[in-house]
């Protein structure tokens, strides 16, 4: 366009009506996208909003690293001799420990976004409608992977060794952003129940906290009084804890891996239709 | 689609939502015909936006019954989403991406090829004034470009109805009469559009029929003429010469014409409401003997003219209440330039 002859930034190119009226005229309307693609679309939106806000990777770069150095220099002379020897312990562990946590600002982006306008405009379009939540967490996925991969580095400098070689790791990543994905559900559940920001994040610590920390992810449980055994030994943290640490480790643990895909079907089935419904009521 | 010019594009009937203890639409029954511009006229909090959104599918009525082309707005939902669009109060876009990101996103939600809804974005933002910002993030825009925006994203498909919620609330004078435009754009290409307003000029520069509603009722529907004629055959708005002479030239309208008379801020002018109900007599015949009698009375008329009632006149009476208070009320002499044929 020529006009572009402004003499402030403020001042604005006139609407084209004429053109506008032909835009209009197009009454064809494409056919409506599958579910898959809605979700994709929704998935690269999250992408774009990374792409505009890279400081929203912190949590999932500077948080992790700090984990695992604090972790592995606390604790590793005292519980395993060395930090050397508590890393090939504590890096599967403390890695499905992090990454869960972060699944946690999941609630609170969907929190603060469903207020926007934008929302009422999504919930408006004919499509499939969980597609903006699997959206969120396509885009969370890419959080959580990037996560794993930053920790393991870490854990690799600091000298870890899996003993399961480049397909253990990448099948113990795989399954950690698989449960992830699934457990986000409850959080997007929390987003969409609880009215502020910070009622969220407060509810989800109270969750989070027991969950990841009660687990077997820095000690086995054995040392444990019976009744946390109780709770630790059955809780989906320790399933997964379990399975990533003997993926990474080479061993192929069919029943903890099994568990852990039972709680993240769970998850799914139990908090995703409580998500759509809030969703389709808000 | 565009085969339905004649019929019904909303039709309810009773349709209430309540929210706690407020009655937000408290059993509202509208008829939109399909390929006009309604105008849902009523002050913040009337129930305008409930009703749109409940329209809209989102929100559940809880009560009542609502119809778009025919279709439940419940049961059949997913039918309603593919022929309507939606511009709220706030700009209905992503504020974090781009104008061109936000407008590929909904294309492609819209089921548009990659390619084709990077055209049509293309397109839309030129179209719309806005391809030096389409690379800028919407939240860098102003609230001209913002509304801009947002109904672009309403139009990426032709919808068969459009609702505009208040869409010139907080816009200064000129990008409101481009939104006029735009609106005016959109409904010779045959698309209904639902707007709901607290001006009442822009009801009355758009509209071809409006409800106006008050409390989660509607209070009074019509075209505009059928509404200003509900009030009063019209005003008619004098300058006096010789202010002393204000308050006798008031008492002799009241009594010839049977009119409500209300003395202007200005020391020398008046206006009067003429009735209706004084019948046989059209507006001009009962200003001719007004002009008679006074000048019969020894009071010099400097100025004078007539004016249908505005919309404003219209709330006023049917309310008991101004639409707000900073009112941004059509002057007579504008009033008089409509063709209405009530």
């Amino acid at each position: 366009m020529s006009t572009a002859t402004t003499t402030e930034s403020t001042e604005l190119a006139p609407v084209r009506t004429d053109s506008l009226t032909e835009l209009l005229v197009a009454k064809e309307r494409p056919p409506r996208p599958s579910a898959w693609q809605a979700s994709l679309t929704f998935g690269w939106r999250a992408m774009l909003k990374i792409k505009h806000v890279p400081e929203q990777l912190f949590d999932v770069t500077a948080f992790p690293i700090m984990l695992v150095l604090m972790y592995t220099y606390l604790f590793g002379g005292a519980l395993a001799g060395s930090p050397r020897e508590y890393i090939q312990f504590l890096l599967p562990g403390i890695l499905v420990m992090s990454v869960v946590m972060i699944t946690m600002y999941t609630g609170v982006s969907v929190n603060t976004d469903i207020e926007k306008g934008v929302f009422d405009r999504f919930r408006s379009l004919p499509i499939w409608r969980p597609s903006t939540m699997v959206g969120y967490l396509l885009g969370d996925a890419l959080r959580y992977t990037l996560a794993s991969v930053v920790m393991l580095t870490v854990g690799l400098i600091l000298g870890f060794r899996p003993g399961g070689g480049i397909a253990g790791v990448v099948a113990g990543i795989a399954l950690l952003v698989l449960f992830s994905f699934a457990f986000s559900w409850i959080w997007t559940m929390f987003g969409l129940l609880l009215r502020t920001e910070k009622s969220v994040m407060g509810v989800s610590m109270m969750v989070i906290f027991p969950l990841t920390f009660l687990s077997n992810v820095f000690v086995e449980p054995s040392t444990m009084p019976g009744w946390l055994q109780a709770f630790v030994n059955n809780s989906p943290v320790t399933h997964l804890a379990s399975a990533v640490r003997g993926l990474m480790a080479g061993d192929w643990p069919a029943g903890e891996i099994a568990w852990s895909l039972g709680w993240s079907a769970l998850f799914v089935l139990i908090f995703g239709p409580i998500t759509m419904r809030l969703y389709n009521r808000k | 689609m565009s085969t339905q010019t004649s019929g019904l594009a909303i039709e309810t009937a009773g349709l209430v939502k309540t929210f706690g203890e407020t009655r937000a639409v408290d059993g509202v029954d509208l008829a939109v015909p399909a390929g006009t511009v309604y105008g849902v006229l009523g002050p913040n909090g009337a129930g305008k936006t409930t009703t749109v959104k409940m329209l809209a599918t989102l929100l559940r009525p809880d009560g009542g019954e609502a119809h778009v082309f025919g279709h439940d707005v419940v049961r059949e939902a997913d039918e309603v989403r593919g022929r309507v669009s939606l511009t709220g109060q706030y700009a209905s876009v992503d504020e974090d991406l781009t104008g061109t990101e936000n407008l590929v996103l909904l294309a492609r939600l819209l089921g548009h090829g990659r390619p084709a809804a990077r055209t049509r974005a293309a397109q839309l933002l030129e179209a719309f004034g806005l391809t030096e910002a389409a690379g800028k993030q919407v939240k860098h825009y102003s609230g001209g470009m913002r509304r801009r925006i947002d109904i672009a994203a309403s139009i990426l498909n032709t919808p068969d109805l459009l609702f505009l919620d208040e869409p010139t609330t907080g816009l200064d004078p000129r990008s409101r009469n481009q939104v006029w435009d735009i609106v005016r754009a959109v409904v010779a290409q045959g698309t209904t559009v639902l707007l709901t307003t607290q001006y009442l000029d822009e009801a009355d520069q758009l509209a071809s029929r409006i409800a106006v509603i008050d409390h989660g009722k509607v209070i009074a529907e019509g075209t505009k003429g059928e509404l200003k004629a509900s009030v009063g055959a019209g005003s008619v708005h004098l300058r006096l010469r010789d202010p002393v002479q204000r308050a006798q030239a008031a008492d002799l309208l009241r009594r010839t014409l049977d009119a409500q008379v209300q003395a202007e801020p200005d020391p020398v002018a008046l206006t009067a409401r003429l009735s209706a109900a004084a019948g046989q007599d059209t507006a001009a015949e009962q200003a001719a003997r007004a002009l008679n009698e006074l000048s019969a009375a020894g009071i010099t008329v400097d100025n004078f003219s007539l004016g249908q009632p505005s919309l404003d006149e219209v709330f006023l009476a049917l309310t008991g209440h101004d639409t707000r208070t900073s009112g941004s009320a059509a002057s007579g002499s504008h009033d008089a330039k409509d063709e209405v044929a009530a």
